[in-house]
């Protein structure tokens, strides 16, 4: 295990932490951006350059923003009077607790069964385009499609109805 | 501790916390970012097993990352739009207040 991983994940897992901890929610934003910067890093430790550079274009260039528009059109930023945790987040904390126990129980006790280090795979981006365009264009043109008519529909979501009151 | 066990422990360590932030907050926004940590803890997962399995240069798991990239960026434009509805119409993104079906 590399120091640069273990630096990359707190950093990840810091920022994941907070995202969700603190009051301000503008503050929460940045502390996402903050995390999706940091998963991009771990790709990129990875050997997986596309997909890091793909997650710093999609998450940190669009959906950080699209969350900060989102927090300011709604006035979002102002804290509630009753605190920023819901009723039942002692259950919901106690669900999440949970999760990570099992999920690191199974991580730790197969440990033994993973794959050990191996040699880093050489991808250049012309494989990954032959890949995009031979074994995965269904996939493809079906995200492409995905897409379109997210963007409609959030676009007709979001829309102000005909004679609604501003 | 193998470098696959250790990206799959921060994967279920993300996944928690984005778990966590989903059922605690009361802000609507919040519970999306939530959600977007735990579709990132997802993405780590298939980027590691498609690093230390066998077979990398077919690229199966960095594909299955990028593609689930661009699902969860549509899965957040329409999530924030329907927050945005919401708020117009209930004046608040409380997640405990808004809880009528009917309008």
């Amino acid at each position: 295990m590399s120091v640069v991983f273990w630096i990359l994940a707190v950093i990840t897992v810091l920022g994941g932490l907070t995202a969700v901890t603190l009051k301000n929610t503008v503050h929460c934003a940045l502390a996402l951006t903050v995390a999706f910067a940091g998963l991009a890093l771990l790709f990129l430790e990875l050997d997986a350059q596309f997909a890091g550079f793909a997650q710093i274009l999609v998450y940190i260039g669009a959906v950080a923003i699209l969350v900060v528009f989102a927090i300011l059109l709604t006035r979002g930023s102002e804290t509630p009077s009753e605190g920023v945790f819901s009723r039942t987040w002692f259950a919901g904390l106690l669900i999440a607790a949970a999760v990570f126990a099992v999920l690191a129980w199974a991580v730790v006790n197969s440990s033994a069964a993973l794959p050990h280090e191996t040699a880093a795979p050489t991808v250049n981006v012309q494989q990954i385009g032959h890949a995009l365009m031979g074994r995965y264009v269904l996939p493809l043109e079906i995200v492409a499609l995905l897409l379109t008519a997210a963007m409609l529909g959030a676009v007709i979501v979001a829309m102000h109805e005909k004679g609604e009151q501003k | 501790m193998t470098p696959l066990a250790g990206y799959l422990l921060v994967a279920a360590l993300v996944f928690a916390i984005g778990l966590a932030g989903a059922l605690t907050r009361r802000n609507a926004i919040l519970v999306l970012i939530g959600i977007e940590l735990m579709l990132n803890a997802a993405n780590l997962n298939l980027v590691a097993f498609w690093r230390y399995g066998p077979h990398p240069e077919l690229l199966t798991g960095m594909m299955f990352a990028v593609f689930s990239i661009a699902v969860a960026a549509a899965e957040a434009a329409v999530g924030l739009g329907l927050v945005i509805a919401i708020y117009r119409h209930a004046r608040t993104t409380d997640l405990d207040e808004i809880n009528r079906m009917k309008g």
